[in-house]
């Protein structure tokens, strides 16, 4: 029974290392998985594949570097998409280091079209003012969408750099939420998509998709499917959409531009061993209980 | 008494009413609108407030040369550093701009290399710990604990290639495996169970914030005695 | 000293000689500044000032990007190293994220909002050197009330005037709860009310579907008996007991998604953060 109680009590620092490992090794090794996209990821592509060109998409990006490995796919992907359908973009942040998340998003997008047209000769337009505004953040969280619902340059005298909101051409377009034909929300608390849905897209009418970390997401189904059209919770849904967009767009096909799926090799090892140690855990607790019986 | 207790019983009356007033009169959707904005541009007093506050804090605990001094220091230093460069912009490509983050500047340099791997890293911990619970806490005790574990069992099958994997039953991606079972639970049960305590909160906040605009619910003045 | 510690010193000393072997051998960054060479095509003039052609040129330009990320990887392995036990390495880097975090926050707050929100609306001319946007536009002095309000939130440190911080917090409390009442009434209470009763036998294209209404029957009772769980003015027996019941066990299958997704969330995160260890940092990654 030496080893039972090895098992049984063993040191949280073995757990730990067992853990980090099986995030560890897989990145090392590079292991990789197919991904299936399920029928709510392919529901949000398809209504992104749907917009028609100049449709007028706010995207706002709510959350921290804390986040980042979650959320940055999933923006990275919806930029993309969202630029190849020729969409005017307007940005903006509800956390202060959302505007950096959306600085990141936007250089990487341009690296993308610089690479896109360098390969295939084929130039995506992204000019500044024209197919995409920058906001940047604002303090007030709900007080700030409350405002943007029926005056957006009330809240915004100026975008994120100092530019007049009146002297940008994308701006004279879109007065309003309600002006917008697509909300996009990526965030990873509070302020985030449950107040863009109860203090903007409800009350503007306009329709909303959203990508959340995994552990928020469980709380927002309640908004699917009227309130909220579609959620991408977490990576591993974030991962089915870079596989979709690789599929409809070959450019975005390579794997090292795809951070959602080379992650999720080592999601899957890792779930593997947290599933490994809730049955270990359980076999331990019904070995003490029976053995507690037969006392 | 009138400024510590009555005055702001009225403020939050008038607030409280206006704004809501903004929601059913066109008439009144600009004095909101107003008072909301005021209400964005005070959150940031708060958050210098915060500030102020933990240099208090760290000032008082230096100065006494207290247990755990250097940590208060190396907190100051890292607080004043970080407002220095980014209050007077320093190495802004643009010299004074309204993004203090643009790229090149030692504000930004402040983010990726200091901000970034502490704030990452920090919530990264959470992982170990949420692996030795699941060791530890996960247990099927009983029929609701049971009913609980094969849930989060699905789950974590589900969300990953391991799902589509072990549902050998069907197709990957075509059929009902568990990766649509994990949806599915998503969708209907949890959908379900979520939506319930989303009523009893939202009962609970519209009851709270009537309460507080109607100066019955005072608890956000403290005790008075202060 | 400990066993145990000797084993963690002796550990971090040989991963340390490693790391120092790799950077020295140019496996990884190094933690020094190095030369980074870049090659740029340079015009080729005759005595004339006539083009005769390009000449490839090498440049080095110093890169402090080896010492940053090094500094970096400290700080990831600071907080890291809280797994072992708590530390003054853990500490000085939970100091030092709070310092800056709070600087950080402050600054963003007073770049995006003060400036543009408040002293652009106060004193247009004064900020247009920053905010160009706003040159000669006419003060707005109603602004002066948030910039008030804003001052009187700042006497909160005072022990004296400390109380007149209540008149700023009156204005926030109120503000959030017109907005609350509003949005919560309708989205989280109306809404939900509204997208739960709906037809529960479900005919689609290829007419009735018997999975499509068992899914809609498990929505319906789910959140009616989830309720009655939450119901604590009438005692839970009988039928009710029997609803509530039903209802614990939807919480249950709730609170097991929560934890499935939480699990999915933390990893994600560690994932981020090995992959700037491994690939950023060590250049470890194979293929």
């Amino acid at each position: 029974m030496a080893f039972y109680d090895k098992i049984r009590n063993i040191d949280r620092r073995v757990i730990f290392l067992l853990i980090g490992l099986s995030v560890a090794l897989p990145l090392i090794f590079t292991i990789r998985f197919p991904e299936f996209p399920t029928p709510m990821v392919k529901q949000i592509f398809g209504l992104m594949e749907d917009l028609p060109p100049g449709a007028k998409v706010l995207v706002s990006f709510d959350y921290d570097p804390a986040s980042e490995p979650e959320l940055q796919p999933m923006a990275t992907a919806w930029m993309r998409q969202l630029a190849e359908k020729r969409a005017k973009i307007y940005i903006m942040a509800l956390w202060p280091i959302g505007q950096d998340m959306a600085r990141l998003s936007i250089d990487a997008l341009k690296r993308d079209l610089a690479d896109k047209e360098r390969e295939t000769g084929e130039k995506v337009p992204f000019e500044y003012g024209v197919n995409y505004v920058n906001l940047g953040f604002k303090s007030g969280a709900q007080g700030v969408i409350n405002v943007v619902l029926t005056d957006f340059e009330k809240m915004y005298p100026t975008d994120a750099a100092g530019q007049a909101l009146s002297t940008i051409p994308l701006m004279k377009e879109a007065r309003s939420l309600k002006d917008f034909d697509l909300i996009v929300n990526i965030s990873a608390g509070t302020p985030g998509l449950k107040e863009w849905i109860q203090f903007g897209a409800d009350p503007a009418g306009v329709r909303i998709v959203g990508g959340s970390t995994a552990v928020q997401a469980p709380l927002l189904y309640p908004y699917y499917p009227k309130q909220l059209y579609g959620l991408l919770g977490g990576l591993k849904p974030a991962a089915e959409y870079e596989k979709l967009m690789g599929d409809r767009y070959p450019q975005y096909a390579d794997i090292q531009k795809n951070k959602g799926r080379i992650r999720m090799g080592a999601q899957a090892v890792a779930h593997l061993v947290i599933m490994a140690f809730i049955i270990i855990g359980n076999i331990t607790f019904f070995i003490d209980r029976r053995r507690e019986r037969s006392r | 008494m009138f400024v510590k207790r009555t005055l702001p019983l009225w403020i939050t009356f008038v607030v409280g009413t206006v704004i809501i007033l903004s929601k059913l009169s066109p008439k009144t959707t600009g004095l909101g609108e107003d008072f909301t904005i005021y209400f964005d541009i005070i959150a940031v007093f708060a958050f210098i407030l915060g500030g102020g506050n933990l240099v208090k804090i760290h000032a008082d605990k230096l100065s006494k040369m207290g247990a755990g001094w250097g940590y208060s220091a190396v907190c100051l230093i890292g607080f004043f550093a970080t407002l220095f460069i980014g209050l007077f912009e320093i190495g802004h490509p643009k010299g004074w701009s309204t993004d203090p983050t643009a790229s090149g500047s030692a504000f930004n340099f402040i983010y990726d290399y200091v901000f970034k791997p502490l704030a990452a890293t920090m919530f990264a911990l959470l992982a170990f710990y949420v692996a030795s619970a699941s060791y530890r806490a996960f247990r099927a005790k009983n029929l609701e604990a049971t009913v609980l574990l094969v849930a989060a069992f699905v789950i974590l099958l589900g969300r990953t290639f391991i799902g589509s994997f072990v549902s050998f039953w069907t197709e990957p991606g075509t059929g009902f495996g568990i990766p649509e079972l994990a949806e599915w639970i998503m969708d209907y049960p949890n959908r379900a169970g979520q939506r319930a305590i989303m009523i009893g909160i939202a009962l609970g906040i519209v009851s709270t914030s009537l309460k507080i605009i109607l100066g019955i619910d005072r608890g956000y003045l403290g005790s008075g005695q202060e | 000293m400990s066993r145990g510690r000797i084993v963690f010193l002796v550990a971090g000393g040989l991963f340390l000689a490693f790391l120092l072997f790799r950077s020295a051998t140019g496996g990884m960054v190094p933690p020094w500044p190095h030369t980074v060479e870049t090659q740029a095509m340079e015009p080729q003039y005759n005595e004339f000032g006539l083009l005769v052609g390009e000449n490839a040129v090498t440049t080095g330009a110093t890169s402090w990007k080896g010492p940053l990320t090094w500094f970096a990887a400290f700080l990831t392995l600071c907080i890291l190293s809280f797994l072992y036990d708590d530390n003054p390495l853990y500490k000085f880097a939970e100091h030092l994220f709070v310092g800056v975090s709070a600087a950080y926050w402050m600054v963003m707050g007073f770049w995006t909002t003060l400036v543009p929100n408040l002293f652009g609306k106060l004193t247009p001319n004064l900020v247009s050197g920053v905010l160009e946007g706003v040159k000669d536009n006419t003060p707005e002095w109603h602004y002066v009330i948030p910039l008030i309000f804003g001052i009187l939130l700042l006497t909160r440190i005072s022990e004296k005037f400390g109380y007149l911080s209540r008149l700023s917090l009156a204005f926030i409390v109120g503000t959030t709860a017109g907005l609350n009442f509003v949005q919560y009434l309708k989205s989280d209470f109306m809404l939900q009310i509204t997208q739960t009763i709906t037809p529960l036998v479900a005919i689609g294209a290829e007419g009735f579907s018997f999975w499509g209404t068992f899914s809609n029957i498990v929505l319906f009772v789910g959140v009616i008996c989830g309720l009655i769980y939450f119901f604590f003015s009438k005692e839970h027996t009988g039928v009710f007991g029997a609803a509530s019941r039903i209802g614990i066990w939807v919480l249950m299958i709730s609170f097991g998604a929560s934890f499935g997704f939480t699990v999915m969330g933390r990893i994600a995160l560690l994932v981020g953060r090995m992959e700037f260890l491994l690939r950023d940092w060590m250049n470890l990654v194979v293929g």
